[in-house]
């Protein structure tokens, strides 16, 4: 059965659609992120154009965001105070990143860049989380106790604009959620990512926040971060293709339920080597794209405007 | 919309011209009636192709005995013209990167072409040349010199042909009994939509001796069509409209799962 996508302009096996999006969600229920990484490449891979992935995969994190931070809501797992600041970087990000996106659409060179930042932020992260996978691992065989500092003090610390975030426990300058949010806000521009995989390592390592309230806060501003980013990108180059969103949503809302429980059986450096796996198998097979000689050297797109 | 209707008008004009100029002498021997099986397409949401049965006839005037064969008959199907943008790879420091860039006009969104024996046996370069026989034959607009042009063309044609938007005599024109033909053309689902143009050309040892053609639209419908008109024509609107989807989605599904 296929379906046709009003704004992408092709038809689509509606079962593959609704199935990538229940493994996306499957995924996200299991490992805590939002998918965009691995879905935009995969919506690619099936024909659909590379700027509606984008566009359209931030309209579809929007949803799965929202129901994310209500359950999290409920638990106080939420730092609205630390949530604003981020989202406030994030959202002049998210301008910066679409200006980008259509400079480079203009020029021909979107794809290029998709690929390359894919390549560069999911080798990066993933081969960090691989690397601390592991060592949890070693560390939780050998039984160590050493139990560490709530978290430590860089230079970061030292910068001017300080505020008191409670729920964080924190009191840091807030120039470092701002600039982190905007770095976000211009990732999930272009690569149609809410930029959970960027941010919660960020809040964790480097803003020194507990990790309960990490995926919720994060959640909380990338609710506002992928709407912003569906809006610009309707209004700029009207790439934002309802009826995939709607598929995706669909599917991937029930394999973020079965996902939990899956993510529930498993410890946490287990889930996290494998998601440092999967993520380390996307940059390679985008790199080897990149490398690789292409079937055809030429490439078609409509002119003008 | 408003140029591809102008378009269209224009080449029905020259089709005119040439039917009316290089006929007149033949008019008396035979003429050409024609039709398609449609001439509405909806793309709806369930859109997967469809074929087009493309009809007519050869009149013969019977006074003409010596005339035994019925003809050749070429039937062509372009869709609306389109602005293409044209890219080359190229190996830069190990990675295959966009360089050079060419823009064309006048670049025909589908063409089929369907005939009953090859064309280069029914008529001569020149001819199939000036009424753009064939996807090799055909004429996008573009500033650069030939030779730097040509790879590029070739490109266009190649993933046109591969997108089963260009076809090139796949499928041959039938005769049926004395006087009447048919064929089919295959529109696929990802046909563009626009305004498309039917047209049939009747030859006899190398020569045109009619020409015919028929508007043909192939239109979005339904909820599809909503869709599209909505985001292009009020995007700002759409771009909340799309978000507000989501958030009652994403709402939605919290709600559901609530009890968990």
């Amino acid at each position: 059965m296929t379906v046709y996508l009003p704004i992408a302009e092709i038809s689509v096996n509606l079962f593959l659609i609704l199935g990538m999006g229940g493994l996306i969600g499957l995924l996200s229920g299991m490992f805590g992120v939002g998918g965009g990484f691995l879905i935009t490449p995969l919506l690619i891979f099936v024909g659909i154009p590379p700027a509606v992935a984008v566009a359209t995969v931030s309209n579809q994190i929007t949803a799965a965001s929202v129901s994310g931070v209500l359950a999290h809501w409920k638990r106080g797992n939420v730092d609205f105070k630390m949530g604003v600041v981020l989202l406030i970087g994030g959202i002049i990000g998210s301008v910066i990143g679409i200006w980008i996106f259509t400079l480079l659409a203009s020029i021909g060179q979107v794809d290029l860049m998709i690929s390359l930042s894919y390549v560069i932020f999911l080798g990066t992260i993933g081969g960090l989380m691989f690397i601390e996978s592991i060592n949890a691992m070693i560390k939780s065989r050998k039984g160590s106790g050493t139990r560490k500092k709530l978290h430590q003090h860089y230079w970061i610390h030292g910068l001017p604009f300080k505020m008191r975030f409670r729920k964080s426990k924190l009191y840091i300058s807030a120039i470092m959620p701002l600039s982190i949010g905007a770095l976000v806000g211009i990732l999930s521009a272009i690569m149609g990512v809410g930029g959970g995989f960027v941010m919660v390592p960020a809040m964790i390592y480097l803003l020194g926040m507990p990790t309960g309230v990490v995926i919720g806060t994060s959640l909380f501003q990338i609710i506002f971060v992928t709407a912003n980013v569906t809006l610009l990108h309707a209004i700029s180059t009207q790439t934002v293709d309802v009826m995939l969103a709607l598929l995706l949503m669909s599917s991937s809302v029930i394999g973020a339920q079965i996902g939990t429980r899956f993510g529930t059986k498993l410890r946490g450096e287990q889930l996290r080597g494998m998601l440092a796996l999967l993520v380390i198998a996307v940059c390679l097979k985008l790199a080897f794209d990149l490398v690789i000689t292409p079937d055809d050297l030429y490439t078609l797109s409509d002119g003008g405007n | 919309m408003r140029y591809a209707c102008h378009r269209l008008v224009l080449s029905l004009l020259t089709l005119c011209a040439i039917s009316t100029l290089s006929i007149d002498s033949v008019r008396a021997q035979s003429s050409l009636v024609t039709d398609i099986s449609s001439h509405l397409i909806s793309v709806t949401s369930d859109f997967t192709g469809t074929e087009l049965l493309l009809f007519g006839a050869v009149k013969i005037d019977s006074d003409n005995e010596e005339q035994l064969s019925l003809g050749d008959v070429l039937v062509v199907v372009r869709g609306p013209e389109e602005d293409v943008v044209v890219r080359r790879k190229e190996r830069v420091a190990g990675i295959w990167v966009n360089t050079d860039a060419l823009e064309f006009t006048r670049v025909p969104s589908f063409y089929a072409l369907a005939s009953n024996r090859p064309v280069e046996e029914i008529a001569a370069p020149d001819v199939l040349n000036r009424l753009r026989i064939g996807p090799s034959r055909l004429r996008f607009g573009a500033e650069n010199p030939e030779e730097i042009r040509l790879p590029f063309e070739e490109a266009i044609i190649r993933q046109k042909s591969r997108a089963k938007l260009y076809s090139d005599q796949e499928t041959p024109v039938y005769f049926l009994g004395d006087t009447l033909f048919r064929t089919t053309v295959s529109i696929p689902a990802n046909v563009p939509v626009g305004d498309y143009i039917a047209e049939f050309y009747l030859f006899r040892d190398g020569e045109l001796l009619g020409a015919q053609s028929s508007p043909l639209f192939i239109k979005k419908s339904g909820l599809g069509r909503q869709i599209f008109d909505f985001a292009y024509d009020y995007p700002a609107l759409y771009g909340m409209a799309a978000i507000i989807v989501a958030i009652l989605a994403g709402w939605l599904a919290a709600a559901i799962f609530r009890k968990d």
